[in-house]
């Protein structure tokens, strides 16, 4: 019998197992498929903090979700058209979020009295006819995956554990992806294991010839490439772009990277990353705490280092005594931040904007500095760049703004030319620059106020330098109020004058009246929702800001252009209160702090809300 | 042992062959610290004993915490940074692991080495990061004047305790031997001859050296350590700990002990077989640490000298080494090898 295949324009997959189940390598091997099959994609990782919560709990759920098209998409999807339920505890904690009619592939293996007991169904659900307003499609995928691995030299185990292949297998048949990638990545990841690895690809192939044979699905599905701009892609998720971005900026730099850092999630994968990269001369230092971090990178960028230190909000709060001795030194320091719930420990895995005035405020005294925050998972490699640009050219420390959603999720990348990359190397000062061969440490460039670069090692340059406030020109010790006074306004013009691009308005028509503003990860969605109303026939006007602090000259003026602004943030209104306090403009605030990102659909209702009030 | 002493902690360091003297290492900032404060002394030590390593100034770092020692890098006319309160261990880490070429010093206090940033302190230690450590030890703190530090004695009566201090002093060579320190040292700020004798072999040493300085406080803390500086007394309670040497002072002598242990008896009841002779380069930390222990909790007898100096290779070149093996076996960074890394695929 030949299967039907119907043609989708888009499909929103979520897998969802226990946190032992291996959801995200599933994710994950079916997003590098579908990436090479040539879909626009986007991905969205979410799994708790802790390593293996009790087996068949809700807290242990792990899920991974990936939305792909046959055109440019910006977000992982609001609802899924298929969610893959490993256990009843993975179909309760995201039933919720399955518009009717969606498709559920439930492990019927999984669904025991005592697995439906610890979730709190008195039935189940599978056969109880609560389900009826979904596609539901029961399958035995472990007994399945272990009946097809009958005679292979490995434990009931081991064959067990297979079965996130076995599924891979038939949703890899469902939407026609490529197999080999999947199979020279398992024959590669279990190399030192065979057995394992020939299992595992029994397992993956099985699901493949499952869909093919069974009647539980009768149709399969087609998702065309989409057309996206020429060039080389990969597939990429936030903090690998970060820290591709550091190694790139060090080299663009010509001056070699130094990362002082202390485990953090979700910044720790920007660590590991960045550990493998020693053959461009990067070193990483797993400090004995954050503060030691960027105390050990703010040392190296004394000594002529890229210093950077990677961090979530809980190490920025400690980090906070040092930055602002880079800010009053003012040498060069990256300082990123990926961004989580807060406050205190709050929800580690989970992504929040709620970073932002402590960014912008978060030390003692006047001590300004700069911000960018990236806007997706691959601008994350040019928002490095960036921060790293403004950091050595004015010799301050820069907060660059990431966050968990950006951090973790995917889309692909379609890779810059090195020669397009920028030149954002400065050269140090080896000469004296006063009266008499001295040598000025403060004595500031004209037109960017920075102060010279003078590394140890330079003859006849020897200076200190220190937290206490220094004379303009000279460096020395002063308490003089009227020098105190003119260093204050010095750094904070310094900051001030930074050279920032101009905010761009994405207005098709160029006559709405309602502008979404936005800045960081909400990138995505926002755009989304602007495309949902202007398919709908409405008028609506988008600028997303990419640095924080300066912000662009322009933005005053962008935002007095429209009747209305709406500002949706996941925090409590924090870039609001700043411009409202700054342009004295009203500003729409769309606040929700969940420790999720927008949904464009979400978005698009409030936009329309907004067009539509007086 | 000569290898431990032959200047290999200086190796990596450009050498100058123009004559230096204290002059070149003043800088022309004026001396701030109280007059009688025993930082003076140690200021001039230093100034005196660089020139006598030939290194090339520029090349020479100074960094500091907070706290009247931490001013000591203005002083210099080296290169300096004088940071904030307990981190200079932290800041100095990452200066010295990304530049070998850099004798890189920091000079700290009680209250700033073992209260706020002891932890940067003792990780230092175990990385054995190419510093040098100087570690004015006053037993009180200066600069907020005058509250109790972590190395005052039991019972401190200062402003901030009017009935008496709570708690157990640290003993930073105990500290620093526990912390896995490869060079642990104890001087004296009035003893010019032998805080040099100790900072050149500090130098010397590649890896972290921790010397602490005794140093007097003369506002806030007045004599205490006036009896290693009194002449009817000094000789008799100071314990003088050189390599290969018997360990006694004029009236006393460290012998074995019944326990297993250590003990200072009368000169005189020792027999010359029974005196520990001084074992600084031992792998086994126990004796040092022993020794480490023979001012508690009086004032009676006190160790001075190298306690600990063994060989372990620094932090920086361990590092460098993994830079170069990642060269050699994968070549030098190549930028768009790397983005190309993973899966790719073509449009258009």
């Amino acid at each position: 019998m030949t299967k039907q295949v119907q043609q989708l324009d888009r499909v929103i997959i979520r897998f969802a197992g226990d946190s032992g189940d291996g959801m995200q390598l599933t994710g994950d091997r079916f997003t590098a498929g579908t990436a090479e099959f040539g879909n626009d994609l986007s991905t969205l990782p979410n799994f708790p903090a802790e390593i293996r919560a009790p087996a068949g709990t809700l807290p242990g759920v792990s899920s991974f979700q990936l939305h792909f098209a046959d055109h440019d998409i910006l977000t992982p999807g609001d609802a899924p058209n298929v969610l893959v339920a490993m256990n009843p505890a993975a179909l309760k904690a995201n039933l919720g979020d399955l518009p009717r009619g969606a498709d559920i592939i439930a492990n019927t293996d999984e669904f025991t009295k005592r697995n439906l007991q610890k979730v709190g169904y008195d039935a189940n659900p599978l056969e109880d006819g609560s389900l009826a307003e979904w596609r539901l499609h029961a399958v035995p995928l472990t007994s399945l995956t272990v009946k097809a691995l009958e005679g292979f030299d490995i434990s009931k185990k081991d064959a067990e554990r297979a079965k996130n292949m076995f599924a891979l297998g038939l949703l890899s048949w469902l939407y026609h992806r490529p197999t080999e990638q999947t199979i020279a990545f398992l024959e590669q990841k279990f190399a030192k294991k065979p057995d394992i690895a020939k299992a595992n690809i029994a397992a993956f192939q099985s699901g493949w010839n499952y869909g093919e044979t069974t009647e539980s699905f009768s149709v399969s599905y087609e998702v065309k490439p989409a057309q996206l701009a020429p060039g080389l892609y990969r597939n990429i998720s936030g903090n690998q772009a970060l820290a591709y971005g550091l190694v790139a900026a060090s080299v663009q730099a010509k001056l070699p990277l130094f990362l002082g850092s202390y485990p953090i999630t979700p910044a720790s994968d920007i660590l590991h990353e960045l550990s493998k990269h020693k053959r461009f001369g990067v070193r990483t230092f797993q400090a004995e705490d954050e503060i030691a971090g960027v105390g050990a990178a703010l040392g190296a960028a004394f000594g002529g280092a890229l210093g950077v230190t990677t961090t979530s909000g809980p190490g920025v709060a400690l980090k906070a005594e040092t930055v602002g001795l880079a800010v009053t030194t003012e040498l060069p320091l990256v300082i990123v931040d990926v961004q989580r719930a807060g406050p205190s420990t709050g929800m580690p895995t989970k992504t929040e904007q709620t970073d932002l005035l402590m960014a912008m405020f978060g030390r003692n005294g006047e001590s300004p500095v700069p911000i960018v925050a990236p806007m997706s998972p691959s601008d994350c490699f040019d928002a490095a760049i960036e921060a790293a640009r403004i950091a050595v050219k004015y010799r301050t420390p820069v907060m660059l703004l990431s966050d968990g959603y950006l951090a973790n999720g995917s889309e692909p990348w379609r890779l810059p030319e090195i020669s397009e990359l920028p030149d954002i190397s400065q050269e140090f000062t080896t000469a004296p620059n006063g009266e008499d061969g001295r040598f000025l440490p403060f004595k500031r460039d004209e037109e960017t106020l920075a102060r010279p670069w003078a590394i140890p090692g330079t003859p006849g340059l020897e200076h200190r330098i220190g937290g206490i406030e220094k004379a303009d020109g000279t460096g020395n010790i002063s308490y003089d109020p009227n020098n105190h006074d003119l260093m204050v306004r010095l750094r904070a013009a310094k900051i001030a004058g930074i050279d920032v691009p101009d905010l761009e308005v994405d207005d098709p028509d160029g006559d709405a009246r309602v502008l979404v503003l936005g800045w960081g990860s909400t990138y995505g969605p926002i755009a989304a929702a602007a495309r949902r109303i202007r398919r709908e026939g409405g008028k609506v006007a988008h600028a997303h800001l990419r640095h924080l602090n300066p912000l662009p000259a322009n933005t005053g003026e962008v935002l007095k252009h429209y009747d209305k602004v709406l500002l949706p943030e996941i925090n409590l209104g924090q870039l609001a209160l700043l411009l409202r306090a700054r342009y004295l403009v009203d500003i729409i605030s769309y606040n929700r702090v969940r420790g999720l990102p927008f949904k464009a659909e979400e978005l698009a209702g409030v936009i329309q809300d907004v067009i539509d009030s007086d | 042992m000569t290898e431990l002493v032959n200047g290999k902690g200086l190796s990596l360091i450009p050498k100058t062959d123009a004559k230096q003297s204290l002059k070149d290492f003043k800088s022309d900032q004026e001396v701030r610290w109280c007059p009688g404060c025993g930082d003076y002394a140690i200021l001039a030590a230093v100034q005196s004993f660089l020139p006598e390593l030939g290194l090339r100034r520029e090349n020479i770092v100074f960094v500091s915490g907070i706290g009247c020692s931490s001013r000591f890098p203005y002083y210099l006319n080296t290169y300096g940074f004088h940071s904030i309160h307990g981190r200079a261990p932290a800041i100095a880490t990452g200066l010295a692991a990304s530049r070998p070429d850099l004798s890189v010093w920091v000079v700290t206090g009680d209250g700033d080495a073992l209260s706020i940033g002891g932890n940067h302190l003792i990780h230092a230690l175990r990385r054995n990061v190419n510093l040098n450590i100087l570690l004015f030890n006053n037993r009180i703190y200066g600069l907020t004047k005058g509250q109790y530090s972590p190395t005052s004695e039991v019972g401190k009566i200062t402003k901030s305790t009017p009935m008496g201090s709570l708690d157990k002093p640290f003993n930073p060579i105990s500290l620093a031997i526990g912390a896995e320190a490869t060079f642990v040292a104890r001087t004296l700020d009035s003893d010019r001859k032998h805080l040099q004798s100790v900072l050149r072999e500090a130098t010397a040493h590649r890896g972290t050296s921790l010397v602490e300085i005794y140093q007097n406080c003369n506002i806030f803390n007045d004599n205490a350590f006036e009896p290693m500086k009194d002449p009817d007394v000094r000789d008799d309670i100071t314990l003088r700990l050189e390599h290969g040497q018997p360990i006694v002072s004029a009236s006393k002598a460290v012998v074995r002990g019944a326990n297993g242990g250590i003990q200072v008896v009368p000169r005189s009841e020792a027999s010359e077989q029974d005196i520990l002779v001084h074992d600084a380069h031992n792998p086994d930390p126990s004796v040092a640490f022993a020794l480490s222990r023979l001012d508690e909790p009086a004032f009676e007898h006190v160790p001075v000298g190298i306690f600990r100096q063994v060989d372990r290779p620094a932090y920086d070149v361990l590092m460098a080494e993994q830079l170069d093996q990642a060269v050699e076996r994968q070549g030098p960074g190549d930028l768009s090898e790397l983005l190309m890394g993973g899966d790719t695929w073509r449009i258009g």
